[in-house]
């Protein structure tokens, strides 16, 4: 694929993007009844450039959609037809639909035109009286009356632009009227389109004038006001129309300040801001078709930043990894020299120099690392679209509250992240939440609360994913589990209230005989928890009958460099990343004990299985008289790795064990130790849940057949 | 366009002619003086024309001074609101100097009679 394929792509990805956020957000304004419209015609600027790029790079079947979905957009935003959760529907249909064509291996028959078509026709049910009426604006008769066809234009363009518009009250001496209106004219111009001067008889004395100022402005009401009122006496007043509400607010500018008058935003993902026109508005000449500038800058991107293939960062994160090796290699040349009395001085001098290279290094691998930090919004926010949908397919209402959007996260875990998190939610709203009906008579209130919320905890990141549903029921998972033969009756009659929750994790485990079009989607929870394991994070569940569930998902915050535990096996080098150490012993040979011909020992209180590591990776042993025990965790469940000797921590870039290795289980990748040591990465969370599940499969008496 | 106007009025009428570069400038003279006749084009700086009539109608002083209003051919609402505002005749651009002075002379001529 081409470079300018792949940049329009990627342009038209960040477009959907922002679209599907804004969408989300005119959801929340739908339902408060308080819809915003500038953000209506973001969406329609986001369509339109959609359009416009997909035509000119043969996108057709793309073209075509964003065509029939601007139509619609543009009858919204002129007010010819009213936001209805229907039309959100088809809007967030056409998103969807936007996504599957842009997809991966994704034709031009992925979505059907003609069908989307007549779901846009159907929701287009247009509004009598047609256009932006000026009419509806809340503006006197009597101005009305004194508007030029040009002035009336440009308050329909505006209005329908969705720019607020407002009426500034100032009052001029007619003596210095003609300065005062120059620098009024001049506040004004870089923030504000003036749109016409009202003067209104009165002030007595004919020595005052009052004026009326019309104009249009898209920052904030209080910046306005402060920017045009500059210190002197001015009264600022938002032009609201007519019927819709107390959108109008009629505050004396000079003191006291005006309010923000931006919305309160639904969530805290914040937006980013809209590309912003960067020319001062013209006053007099036509102002700048927006719709025109939003096509230019949208193709300029926004001037500052670049996208970049993850695989590039990796690359260099690669080469990063050689240079650390080259500077090792320079510090043993520069020892030999050193060595040599004459050339003393010169070894002082290189080993300087080295130093400098190394701290620069380190500066080098932390930029390629903040490089690749992405924040979680950016999935939140795919989310959110998802639980808006499966919650009205479900008839069921769900209220999402989200935290910490902000929190990054590296951007492979982000993408890896997607479809572990989305099986959660869809689980949360099939399983957990229970419908509006059935919540009212458990006495709860009808709108359930899905919960996302992500924090950084030390060189972790923390996902949680709670809802305030039904909750799990232990007896029933354990009788589904027996049922299924995925666990013995012995365990089961002893099985505590945690372990029960954790056989959801089991492969081959739903509780539910039907599975339901939501969650079945041929994946379980066990594939869930593979995959976060795979990201070396763990996930646990905690869950009450009756009001609620939660599962908590622990993440490294990259991928590219983790801090790992070096350990010596039959005198061979593996690493063990340290997110999966909970800690290292001395073994005491004399507190192994065998049970069920497996290896425990006794760590406060409870029972560690061992795993001895040369014998799992057939290596001849070598003699030792003290080893240790490397205490892992995967969630709940632990198992103690026994090794020869510790090594230390060290941060270590994992590289991939290449194709021809790609079967081999056990091994996260390798890495190069810098002093011409290469030491295999363990693969902890998958080694230990290995282990774990043949010494299950021991007891139940059946032969491990992995 | 102004000096245009001007010429004509002082050379064809003899008229003594002042001038406001803009809608805002003439508010600002007109409460002091009296004119026999206000030549207002819509399209003004600032001040549109329509708001200069509905304000000189809103003046006693100016309660009935002849007003004449220009406007482009095809801005016809603007010309009705004009006159729905109180000016008495209106003159659409491209004019001759001819036209426009016929057209003053007869709402000077109208008013001194009325």
């Amino acid at each position: 694929m081409s470079d300018v394929h792949d940049e329009f792509l990627a342009e038209a990805q960040e477009i959907i993007e922002a679209l599907s956020r804004d969408l989300l957000f005119l959801d929340q304004a739908q339902k408060e009844g308080n819809v915003q419209p500038d953000l209506i015609n973001e969406v329609f600027r986001g369509v339109h450039t959609l359009k416009g790029i997909a035509g000119m790079f043969g996108f057709q079947t793309l073209s075509a959609m964003a065509h029939t979905l601007e139509d619609l957009l543009d009858d919204l935003r002129l007010g010819r037809v009213d936001l209805s959760q229907e039309v959100l529907d088809v809007l967030f249909e056409g998103v969807e639909g936007f996504q599957r064509l842009l997809g991966e291996g994704a034709d031009e028959e992925a979505v059907d035109v003609k069908d989307f078509a007549q779901s846009i026709e159907r929701v287009s049910k247009k509004r009598e009286g047609g256009e932006v009426t000026l009419e509806d604006l809340d503006l006197d008769e009597s101005v009305l009356a004194v508007l030029t066809e040009y002035e009336e234009h440009r308050l329909r363009t505006n209005l329908s632009q969705g720019t607020p518009l407002y009426r500034l009250r100032v009052r001029f001496s007619l003596t210095t009227i003609d300065s005062n209106l120059e620098e009024l004219k001049e506040r004004a111009k870089s923030v504000a389109e003036i749109i016409t001067y009202l003067p209104s008889v009165g002030g007595g004395d004919g020595d005052e004038i009052d004026l009326d100022v019309l104009l249009a402005s898209d920052i904030p009401a209080i910046e306005l006001g402060e920017v045009l009122a500059a210190g002197g006496e001015a009264e600022l007043e938002r032009i609201g129309r007519k019927g819709v509400g107390p959108e109008t607010s009629h505050e004396a500018l000079m003191p006291p300040p005006l309010e923000d008058e931006s919305p309160g935003r639904p969530m805290p993902t914040s937006r980013p801001p809209a590309p912003v026109d960067t020319t001062p508005p013209e006053r007099g000449a036509p102002a700048p078709q927006k719709d025109i500038s939003a096509d230019a800058l949208s193709l300029r991107s926004v001037a500052n930043t670049v996208r970049v293939d993850i695989r590039k960062l990796d690359h260099l994160m690669n080469v990063v990894g050689e240079l650390a090796i080259v500077r090792s290699a320079v510090a043993r040349i520069t020892e030999k020299i050193r060595a040599r009395e004459e050339l003393r001085q010169l070894a002082i001098e290189l080993h300087r120099v080295n130093r400098g290279f190394e701290r620069h290094l380190e500066e080098l691998q932390e930029g390629i690392l903040d490089v690749r930090m992405v924040p979680l919004g950016q999935l939140f926010d795919k989310l959110a679209r998802i639980i808006r949908q499966v919650a009205r397919e479900h008839d069921k209402e769900v209220r999402l509250l989200v935290t910490g959007a902000e929190t990054e996260v590296d951007k492979l875990i982000v993408e890896e992240l997607s479809d572990p998190l989305m099986h959660l939610i869809r689980n949360a709203i099939d399983h957990g939440i229970e419908s509006p009906k059935v919540r009212e008579l458990a006495g709860k209130p009808s709108e359930g609360i899905l919960s996302l919320n992500a924090y950084q905890k030390g060189n972790h990141v923390v996902l949680e994913i709670e809802d305030d549903g039904a909750g799990m029921n232990e007896e029933l998972l354990v009788q589904a589990a027996l049922r299924k033969g995925l666990i013995a009756q012995e365990a089961a009659d002893e099985i505590t209230a945690q372990d029960a929750l954790e056989l959801i994790f089991m492969p081959g485990f739903s509780t539910r005989s039907a599975i339901t079009d939501l969650s079945g989607r041929g994946v379980g929870m066990d594939v869930v928890k593979t995959n976060i394991n795979r990201l070396g994070g763990v996930v646990d569940v905690w869950s009450e009958h009756g009001s609620g569930t939660k599962f908590t998902i622990t993440l490294p915050v990259t991928l590219a460099i983790i801090s790992a535990l070096l350990v010596r096996v039959a005198g061979r080098d593996f690493a063990i990343p340290i997110t999966s150490v909970q800690e290292a012993i001395l073994l005491d040979r004399a507190a192994v004990r065998t049970v069920e011909g497996r290896e425990v020992i006794s760590l406060r209180g409870s029972t560690l299985p061992l795993c001895r590591l040369d014998r799992l990776f057939r290596l001849l042993p070598v003699q030792s008289d003290r080893r240790f025990v490397v205490v892992c965790a995967v969630g709940q469940r632990r198992v103690g790795f026994v090794v020869d000797a510790l090594d230390g921590q060290q941060d270590i870039v994992i590289k991939a064990l290449g194709k021809s290795l790609s079967n081999v289980r056990g091994f996260a990748g390798a890495t190069d130790l810098g002093d011409q040591r290469v030491a295999l990465v363990l693969d902890a969370p998958g080694l230990l849940e290995e282990v774990l599940r043949s010494q299950e499969l021991q007891q139940l008496g059946i032969e491990a057949h992995e | 366009m102004r000096a245009f106007v001007r010429a004509a009025l002082e050379e064809e009428l003899g008229a003594e002619v002042m001038e406001a570069e803009s809608g805002l400038r003439a508010l600002r003279s007109l409460p002091a003086e009296s004119f026999d006749l206000v030549v207002v084009d819509v399209n003004m700086p600032d001040l549109n024309g329509l708001e200069l009539v509905s304000f000189m109608r809103k003046h006693e002083r100016h309660a009935s001074t002849p007003i004449l209003l220009i406007s482009t051919e095809a801005a016809a609402r603007d010309r009705e609101k004009g006159i729905a505002l109180g000016a008495n005749g209106f003159l659409s651009k491209p004019f001759t100097p001819d036209a426009l002075c016929e057209r003053a002379r007869a709402l000077i001529e109208g008013s001194d009679s009325g």
